[in-house]
């Protein structure tokens, strides 16, 4: 079991290099009408998504002119990556029961498993995502890229030996908290694609042409992007709030003190703090939106910071099975 | 909290005070200054920023030997990080600035917004606009009897809060939201009065517990190895019990992973009879006034010495594990031995002291001094006899677990043998025939007893921190209006116009969807003729750019 585990984990790592390399054609040979389009279709797409279905009725009437000539090898490509990336993701999924029934547990009981879980549900998040506004397909070469650097990295450095927990480790709080942990990460790890990309975007429509922004031309309009961005960050941050929240519930039974500022703790903590400035500077209107965008970005920095740095930089109660 | 109200300055003075004392404008506005969004947001990355040093340095709170660690790898840098604080940040006083700064701040801002809220609360919606076509939704409904009193039943029905006035219906929904916000910032003044709570009157010690009667423990501060007394408690205050540790189960895997502890104590409380408990490391013992936690465990080695007097004596000496497998450390000191039975003369040259590594499995086929297995397999000891000045009447505190380095360093101290790896039961003979007997191990556990009464009210309040998020970032405030317009000098008399307006107060994209269907159920399930979405309000962005390429 856990052979196959390892070995569904290099097919999805294959995979989503694979969804990458279509991702990548269809920016290649996406022709312009179809960039174009996509670059102001799917704002309006999107009013009418958020809004619901009933309002395409009132939407405005298709431009008028001749439709645009579809693109074929574009789209297919792009279709085709997004069907790749399910499969990577179901070979993902795999890769994570299979060590859990290997281990008799649930997968996060290390650094590896807990990277394996966190890229999964950022996977399942985008591909219900991709499927409800299709018109975000573009960040798919983003996504996929994250993810065979976060499943790279987590296969070759953080590698662990398929094991029960250690006594610490055994209690119910455990599932809640670190299933909390993990979810609002993967949300946060998903939010921070968006994020980067309404940065390049704006830059770009400001008319910046230097390298990063000039990826800015094929991604979704700013506004869509810095809207994603903020409901992605919404809907993770309570997560997250129950995550720390239940952590100290588990904390007082374990270590009979609900706040220690162990390193973990505390960068939890900072996490916490940015991501709530984040959420206030969004709602100030005299913050500017790429401000607060780059407050998102730093939170997930300090996320990031959490997941890998402290586990290797210091050691504290978090420290379990080797990294 | 997705739509936060710029916090905004109370109205400016009337233009008739010429200029206000400088004794009243200024606190008047560095008041304004500290309870602005603006300085909010830099107070929050403040505390952020001041927290990394607390990870990044040791903490005197988390970890006082390393602390100790640092001192000794940078003699130079630490004082200077102590006078800062730096060992200490969570309780520095620039810390502490910093979140009652935020704190302050946050009650400036709260209290004006509690006391509209309360107000909207109270107050009714108000009156339609003039003209509800140039709100972002608008509706005519065509086909309607113009019976607004069906229409604010309907809207009732849909708990909205309504009021009908002359000709108009008004109705507002979604006060929640600014509930849940509230909610959710007084919360966090609740966790800090918690914490506070906590840090003044609770307390806590951690003991390290061998097992047997000989060596149990009563709940007061001089029997901890380390302990934390809150500023507003006197020792006294300590619920009185007593310990003693009867076993403990530690059973590992094959692999040497440990997979479970369990100690087993026999806890005697004031004011009942004697009782046995067993706790885990997840599920500590929960006594009245106090929590006892399993932190570790160990080895204590039971050493016999035999003097020269032929008198013995026994030490049951805790050695700590130094490494995953247990391979343990510790010393045994004999103060009294070799006193002569006669004179009753001590010859402070001639104490004894053993420095021992214990090995709960020792490798059989080559030697090396490290354990293969954490569970007692094949247990050996190794000692090192010393005789000398064990140096502890000098009166300078030192280790338990290692021999006085300086005693041995000035030669008072003298290496006199090794031993050989005993087993248990093995007697070991030294150079003057006084004799080390191995008589077996008992196990200690590492415990914390601790209690903090603030911990009930940071738990309730992270319960209902975590529902007004919630509420804040899921409510939406949002308006609607009915209105029947008598047609006046239209040529039917019966022909009226019923129109509806609809006004989201915040960030809700699905409005214009629930205006519909609102619409929709007060027309009778028809959906409306005309409508349009004006779409000024309802995002509060410019319309997305058309894509240039």
């Amino acid at each position: 079991m856990a052979e196959l585990s390892n070995l569904l984990l290099v097919v999805a790592i294959l995979a989503y290099l694979l969804a990458m390399v279509c991702h990548a054609a269809e920016y290649a040979f996406g022709s312009r009408s179809v960039v174009a389009r996509a670059a102001t279709r799917p704002a309006r797409e999107l009013v009418a998504v958020g809004a619901g279905a009933p309002m395409k009725a009132d939407l405005p009437p298709a431009p008028p002119g001749p439709p645009a000539p579809p693109a074929r090898s574009g789209a297919i490509a792009g279709r085709a990556a997004v069907i790749v990336t399910a499969l990577a993701g179901l070979a993902h999924l795999g890769s994570v029961v299979t060590r859990g029934v290997a281990a008799q547990r649930f997968t996060w009981g290390n650094m590896y498993e807990f990277a394996l879980t966190i890229t999964l549900v950022a996977t399942a998040a985008w591909l219900v995502l991709v499927t409800r506004r299709p018109e975000l397909r573009h960040l798919g070469l983003f996504v996929a890229l994250a993810m065979v650097l976060m499943l790279g990295t987590a296969g070759m450095v953080f590698y662990t030996e398929v094991g029960p927990l250690m006594p610490a480790l055994k209690s119910s709080w455990f599932i809640v908290h670190v299933a909390g942990a993990a979810f609002s990460s993967g949300i946060f790890l998903l939010g921070f694609v968006p994020a980067m990309m309404y940065l390049i975007r704006s830059g770009y429509d400001r008319g910046k042409r230097s390298f990063p922004y000039t990826l800015g031309r094929r991604v979704p309009a700013a506004a869509a992007l810095e809207r994603l961005t903020f409901r992605l960050h919404a809907f993770a941050f309570p997560i997250w709030t129950f995550a720390v929240a239940a952590g100290a519930i588990w904390a007082e039974a374990a270590w009979g003190r609900y706040w220690g500022w162990d390193p973990k703790e505390t960068w939890a903590f900072i996490s916490w703090v940015v991501y709530a400035g984040y959420l206030h500077a969004r709602a100030t209107p005299s913050v500017k939106r790429s401000t607060a965008t780059w407050i998102a970005i730093l939170g997930f920095l300090t996320m990031l910071m959490n997941l890998i740095g402290v586990n290797l930089f210091f050691s504290g109660l978090h420290s379990y099975a080797g990294v | 909290m997705s739509q936060v109200d710029e916090r905004t300055a109370p109205p400016a003075a009337p233009p008739t005070r010429r200029r206000a004392n400088w004794a009243v404008a200024l606190p008047r506005n560095a008041w304004r200054q500290l309870t602005s969004m603006r300085t909010a947001l830099v107070l929050l990355f403040l505390l952020a920023v001041a927290a990394i040093p607390g990870s990044v340095l040791p903490q005197r709170s988390v970890n006082v030997d390393q602390v100790n660690a640092y001192y000794d790898r940078h003699p130079k840098l630490a004082p200077v990080l102590e006078r800062l604080g730096g060992f200490e940040v969570f309780a520095s006083p620039w810390f502490s600035a910093i979140y009652l700064l935020l704190f302050t701040s946050l009650v400036g801002c709260i209290l004006p917004r509690l006391r509209d809220h309360l107000r909207a609360l109270r107050s009714a919606p108000p009156d339609a606009p003039r003209r509800l076509d140039r709100l972002p939704q608008h509706a005519v409904l065509p086909g309607h009897d113009g019976d607004l009193s069906a229409i604010a039943a309907e809207l009732r029905r849909q708990r909205w809060r309504v009021v009908a006035r002359e000709g108009t219906v008004s109705a507002e929904k979604g006060h929640f939201k600014e509930t849940g916000n509230l909610l959710f910032h007084l919360s966090l003044i609740g966790v800090l009065v918690g914490v506070g709570l906590g840090s003044w009157y609770g307390w806590h010690g951690n003991r390290l517990l061998v097992a047997g009667s000989d060596h149990a423990f009563c709940n007061t501060l001089q029997q901890y190895d380390e302990y934390g007394l809150g500023p507003r408690l006197h020792p006294t205050d300590l619920p009185p019990f007593c310990l003693e540790l009867t076993d403990f189960e530690a059973k590992f895997l094959d692999s040497g992973q440990p997979d479970s502890y369990r100690a087993t104590v026999n806890v005697d409380e004031a004011g009942g009879a004697p009782r046995r408990e067993s706790f885990s490391v997840n599920s500590p013992l929960r006594l009245d006034g106090a929590n006892v936690y399993l932190l570790g465990h160990g080895y204590a080695p039971v050493i016999r010495y035999t003097d020269r007097y032929g008198r013995s004596q026994t030490s049951v000496v805790p050695f700590p594990e130094s490494d995953a497998t247990m391979t343990s450390q510790g010393v045994a000191m004999f103060p009294d031995a070799n006193v002569d039975p006669k004179t009753g003369e001590r010859d402070p040259s001639l104490q004894m002291g053993f420095q021992g590594l214990y090995l709960p499995t020792t490798p059989t086929d080559t030697f090396e001094a490290r354990s293969l297995h954490p569970a007692e397999r094949n247990p050996g000891l190794l000692l090192v006899a010393y005789r000398g000045d064990l140096g502890l009447g000098t009166g300078i505190p030192s280790s338990v677990y290692v021999l006085n380095q300086r005693q041995i360093d000035d030669g008072k101290l003298e290496e006199v043998g090794r031993s050989k790896v005993l087993r248990k039961g093995d007697t070991w003979t030294l150079g003057d025939d006084t004799k080390v007997e191995f008589l077996g191990t008992r196990p200690f556990a590492v415990l914390s007893v601790r209690h903090d009464p603030g911990e009930m009210i940071v738990l309730v309040s992270a319960g209902v921190l975590l529902t007004g998020l919630m509420m804040s970032l899921a409510g939406r405030r949002r308006r609607v209006w009915f209105r029947v317009t008598p047609a006046g000098d239209s040529t039917t008399a019966s022909s009226r116009l019923v129109e509806a307006g609809g006004l989201p107060r915040t960030d809700y994209p699905g409005f214009a969807d629930e205006f519909a269907a609102l619409v929709a159920a007060v027309t009778g399930g028809e959906p409306a003729a005309e409508r349009s979405a004006n779409g000024r309000g309802q995002r509060d962005r410019p319309e997305p750019r058309e894509g240039t390429d």
